[in-house]
């Protein structure tokens, strides 16, 4: 499949955080390695306190005390972004090469200032333009990602903006400098369904004109067929299994996957009844000594007690299950069928 | 339920069940133990009880009459200090009174003004606020409205006007302050009202028709507490310095009443020759109030999961940033 | 605006009505001038003269009448003490107590928002500790304590400044720093606490991910925003200062201004200036209120007319 193989342009490895909390150390990411290749679409999916938003915080150099990166490495185009020097590239890459979009555009941005003061502001620092060079730039990009009569609006402050227009505005300021790495955390949760839509497609077209690279963060399953090349999956602080969207959907590895994908709505496909994975994730404070999914798992066994190592799927993926591919949610769905008649 | 506690005791370990005996059976053991981890606080709260004891007790512990006069031993230096005169610890004032027996007596003036504005505005603004939240409509308007009008008043001038035309006693400045210090009361219990009213209990109990009374009782007064402990302990640091100024204006406290404040005053015209007779009395308000202060802060920060929780991350924070340091 | 003008000097009014309410109950009702503004030994027939001349003797309702129509024709009556008509006397000492506060208040926020912005760069560091707990004693020290403490240390003991009055710029160091202190206190504190706030805000994080350094971050886009309840404070401290409170800081420097002067009126028993000062300073309250609700909408573009 691979041909000459080119240097990722994010690549995280063996990424272990902890916070240090009141109830005690919390391991919000317990070895996470994932590679993003220029161009491509990552999507990072998992349910809430899984750790994707934490690993995008770590990408982006933003875990603030008392959290604190413990091991594992973070690397730019195969350079270190941890080390001393790695830190000071990593400052100059952040806004500029890399870039993010939040999760809530509500309080994203500065209410005392205007949308032209944050456009001008990030395009002077890091594009180095003049204050008219940079408002000019900005009224484009506000035209870029569709919002109209971009003049008039650089003068207004954000609230008074709607939540979707104050999303485009974040993506506008985020793909100000042109950045290589796009990281967008959930951008669509806090928005109306319609309006997310409008969102995804603005993203993916960006990715066809700019030719960036996206890491796309989600617990909906649904918005990722559409618009991403390849899927991780995140549980308890760790990626149980990743490979391209189109294998990963067909013939989801591990339990969980299996389990996500069965309790996502489709429209294509009828046949089988919604899947719903009874009880809840691990705590992160005390997790498991084996796999974590190990107690919501149907076709769990004894060796699940010892962790299972990462091993290659015959589809060039990779997972972290003693049983892959085993259809784990089969009886289920059938003898919740059976009780339903 | 019986399933519950019985697994409960299952899991339990012994020295966890004697643990939480002694708990319940002590509130104050474990209010003090939680106490103890801030020391600032528990600081404050030790001199507080000290203060407390030392007003209830002053007559006994006091070494001398605190009015007795002495021509012979005027303006006396602390024992500490070359001229003194055994007997009086903390030196003499200006007519060779005590001082420490001074100070000893001076704190039962700041205690009883303090606690007596402290309930009489509570109560009376406690009981506005309760009216304008639970009533609404009318009342409500009526009495924040008056709230309004009053908070905007020249507060202190007005209160030495009053104590003008009223005539200065230790029963005036209660009045005065009561008069003047209700209002910060009523606005914090009608908005906590406000809000508690509008909650699903709330609402559930006037659906099933229970009596107003009842309903600010049972479920209304509980929610108050904490929020209404904090106010009124950081309004009697507010009262206490209150009533030192009045009092070293000579608009407080009158002799042969003791108060710190006019103890300073009194050490005013003489401050040239001697620093003790001002220093050692407003050094006791100043401590007081500090000591209350303190005591606010850690029970605000107990009372408070959220608040907890955000200490404890700055605090781990700093550590860690410190060991990088080093 | 206009109708938030408006509303707002509608509520000023009802203040100034309850003023003059509670000073006409006070004086007229609850005291009897005549009983403190004459001396113990004054004859009845000098009681009854006193009485007559300034319509004491009327009925309560016709007083009332007559005291209102005063007040809006600013004919606070004359000030037995000064022999003069008590607004004059108030009008020249008001410029005296306007500079304390100015430069008080000016010294409380040059200092304190700096400090307080500082320490919550490292909550709980060494640098905030030193700052809460100077805050700390800053609330706790009463403020005639503190101005007589400098002036035995820096008037007397030093020599460097004079130990009271007024005129030159010496004479304003110790009772503007003796005025500063609690409202630098108290400024610091929520300074700190807003800044350690605003600093945990979402569009900082966002801010950082764009790679703004800390510096922009902490005063283009936190500080900003945490200024807003600041002003609000500042607004309060100046309300607070011409409420009388410059009367303890006045006294103890024997400055001439309106607190002092209220305190001679006191001891002259002279109820009809003092009672020109709380009014003055009732309508100071009114305007300066009108003044900073109007300022706060121009700064944050939030507040709507309400």
């Amino acid at each position: 499949m691979a041909y000459a193989q080119p240097t990722p342009i994010l690549e995280v490895r063996d990424l272990h955080v902890e916070f240090d909390t009141m109830s005690g150390l919390v391991q919000g990411l317990r070895g996470v390695s994932f590679s993003v290749m220029p161009g491509e679409t990552l999507a990072l999916v998992g349910e809430s306190g899984s750790g994707k938003s934490v690993t995008a915080q770590a990408v982006m150099g933003l875990i603030g005390l008392p959290g604190s990166i413990v091991s594992g490495d973070i690397l730019w185009k195969g350079q270190s972004l941890l080390t001393p020097e790695g830190q000071k590239k990593a400052a100059s890459l952040r806004g500029k090469s890399l870039s993010m979009v939040f999760q809530d555009p509500m309080t994203s941005l500065n209410p005392l200032m205007t949308i032209g003061a944050h456009l001008v502001e990030v395009l002077r620092r890091h594009m180095k333009l003049s204050k008219p060079q940079a408002f000019a730039r900005g009224v484009e990009l506000l035209e870029a990602v569709g919002i109209t009569e971009p003049r008039r609006r650089m003068a207004q402050y954000p609230h008074e903006f709607s939540g979707g227009m104050r999303q485009r505005v974040m993506i506008a300021l985020a793909i100000a400098c042109e950045p290589e790495l796009l990281i967008a955390d959930e951008p669509t949760t806090a928005l109306d369904v319609t309006i997310q839509a409008q969102v995804l497609d603005l993203l993916a077209d960006l990715q066809k004109s700019m030719g960036l690279s996206i890491v796309l963060i989600t617990h909906d399953l649904g918005i990722v067929a559409g618009l991403c090349e390849r899927v991780a999956v995140m549980y308890a602080g760790s990626i149980v299994e990743a490979g391209s969207a189109a294998t990963v959907f067909e013939q989801a590895e591990h339990p969980y996957t299996q389990g996500l994908i069965r309790s996502t709505p489709r429209l294509d496909d009828r046949r089988d009844r919604l899947v719903s994975i009874e009880g809840a994730p691990p705590s992160l404070l005390h997790p498991p000594k084996g796999c974590a999914f190990q107690s919501r798992c149907p076709v769990a066994s004894r060796q699940c007690d010892t962790k299972p190592a990462r091993q290659e799927t015959p589809a060039g993926g990779s997972v972290s299950c003693w049983t892959p591919s085993l259809p784990a949610w089969a009886d289920v769905a059938k003898t919740t069928e059976v009780h339903a008649r | 339920m019986t399933i519950t506690s019985s697994s409960m005791s299952d899991r339990s370990t012994t020295p966890s069940m004697i643990q939480g005996a002694l708990m319940s059976v002590a509130p104050l053991g474990r209010f003090l133990k939680e106490l103890w981890r801030d020391k600032a606080g528990f600081t404050g709260f030790a001199f507080l009880v000290l203060l407390v004891l030392a007003a209830l007790f002053a007559p006994l512990l006091a070494p001398h009459d605190p009015a007795a006069q002495s021509v012979l031993a005027r303006l006396k230096p602390p024992i500490w200090m070359e001229g003194s005169v055994s007997g009086h610890l903390l030196g003499t004032d200006m007519l060779g009174r005590d001082i420490l027996s001074r100070l000893l007596f001076g704190a039962r003036s700041s205690l009883l003004v303090s606690v007596s504005v402290v309930a009489l505005a509570g109560s009376f603004g406690v009981m506005a606020g309760l009216l304008a939240g639970y009533k609404g409509g009318l009342t409500d308007a009526l009495i924040m409205r008056v709230v309004d009008v009053q908070v905007a008043f020249p507060g202190l001038l007005l209160t030495l006007l009053l104590v003008a035309v009223i005539g200065p006693s230790t029963a005036t400045i209660i009045i005065v302050l009561t008069f003047s210090n209700w209002m910060i009361y009523t606005r914090v219990v009608r908005g906590i009202v406000m809000s508690l009213r509008q909650t699903p209990f709330v609402e559930a109990a006037e659906v099933v028709g229970c009596k107003s009374a009842r309903i600010i009782l049972k479920h209304i007064l509980p929610n108050l507490i904490s929020p209404l402990l904090t106010l009124a302990i950081l309004e009697f640091t507010n009262i206490i310095l209150a009533e030192a100024a009045l009092s070293f204006l000579g608009l407080g406290v009158q002799p042969p009443a003791t108060s710190w404040g006019l103890d300073v005053a009194g050490g005013k015209n003489y401050m040239m020759i001697a620093w003790w007779p001002i220093t050692f009395p407003g050094l006791c308000i100043a401590m007081t109030v500090l000591s209350i202060n303190l005591f606010a802060n850690w029970l605000r920060v107990t009372t408070e999961p959220a608040e907890r929780e955000k200490r404890y991350a700055r605090g781990r924070a700093a550590k860690m940033r410190r060991a990088k340091k080093t | 605006m206009g109708t938030f003008i408006l509303r707002r000097s509608l509520q000023g009014f009802l203040v100034v009505l309850g003023v003059t309410i509670v000073v006409f109950v006070a004086t007229r009702m609850i005291g009897d001038p005549a009983q403190v503004m004459l001396p113990l030994s004054a004859t009845d027939a000098q009681r009854a003269a006193f009485e007559q001349q300034f319509g004491l003797d009327r009925p309560l309702d016709a007083q009332f009448i007559s005291f209102v129509g005063d007040l809006m024709r600013f004919d606070f009556g004359e000030s037995l003490w000064q022999r003069r008509a008590a607004l004059e006397v108030v009008l020249e000492k008001l410029p005296k107590t306007l500079e304390l506060i100015g430069v008080g208040l000016l010294l409380a926020t040059v200092v304190g928002i700096p400090l307080g912005a500082l320490a919550a760069v490292r909550p709980d560091g060494l640098f905030d500790r030193v700052v809460v707990g100077l805050s700390l004693t800053g609330l706790s020290v009463p403020q005639f304590w503190l101005g007589l403490l400098l002036i035995m240390v820096f008037a007397v003991g030093l020599g460097w400044v004079p130990t009271f009055g007024s005129g030159s710029l010496a004479h304003m160091i110790l009772p503007a720093i003796t005025l500063a202190v609690p409202s630098m206190a108290r400024i610091m504190m929520l300074v700190r606490s807003s800044v350690i706030n605003e600093l945990n805000q979402q569009y900082v994080r966002t801010a950082k991910a764009r790679g703004m350094p800390f510096g922009r971050v902490l005063f283009q886009h936190a500080m900003r925003n945490a200024l807003v309840p600041v002003l609000t404070l500042v607004g309060w401290e100046v309300i607070s200062a011409w409420a009388g409170y410059t009367v303890v800081v006045e006294t103890v420097f024997a400055w001439p201004g309106l607190g002092f002067t209220a305190m001679k009126a006191i001891n002259h028993s002279d109820l009809f200036l003092l009672q020109a000062i709380v009014f003055v300073v009732a309508v100071g309250i009114v305007l300066v209120n009108i003044g900073l609700d109007v300022l706060f909408k121009l700064i944050d573009p939030r507040i709507k007319e309400a």
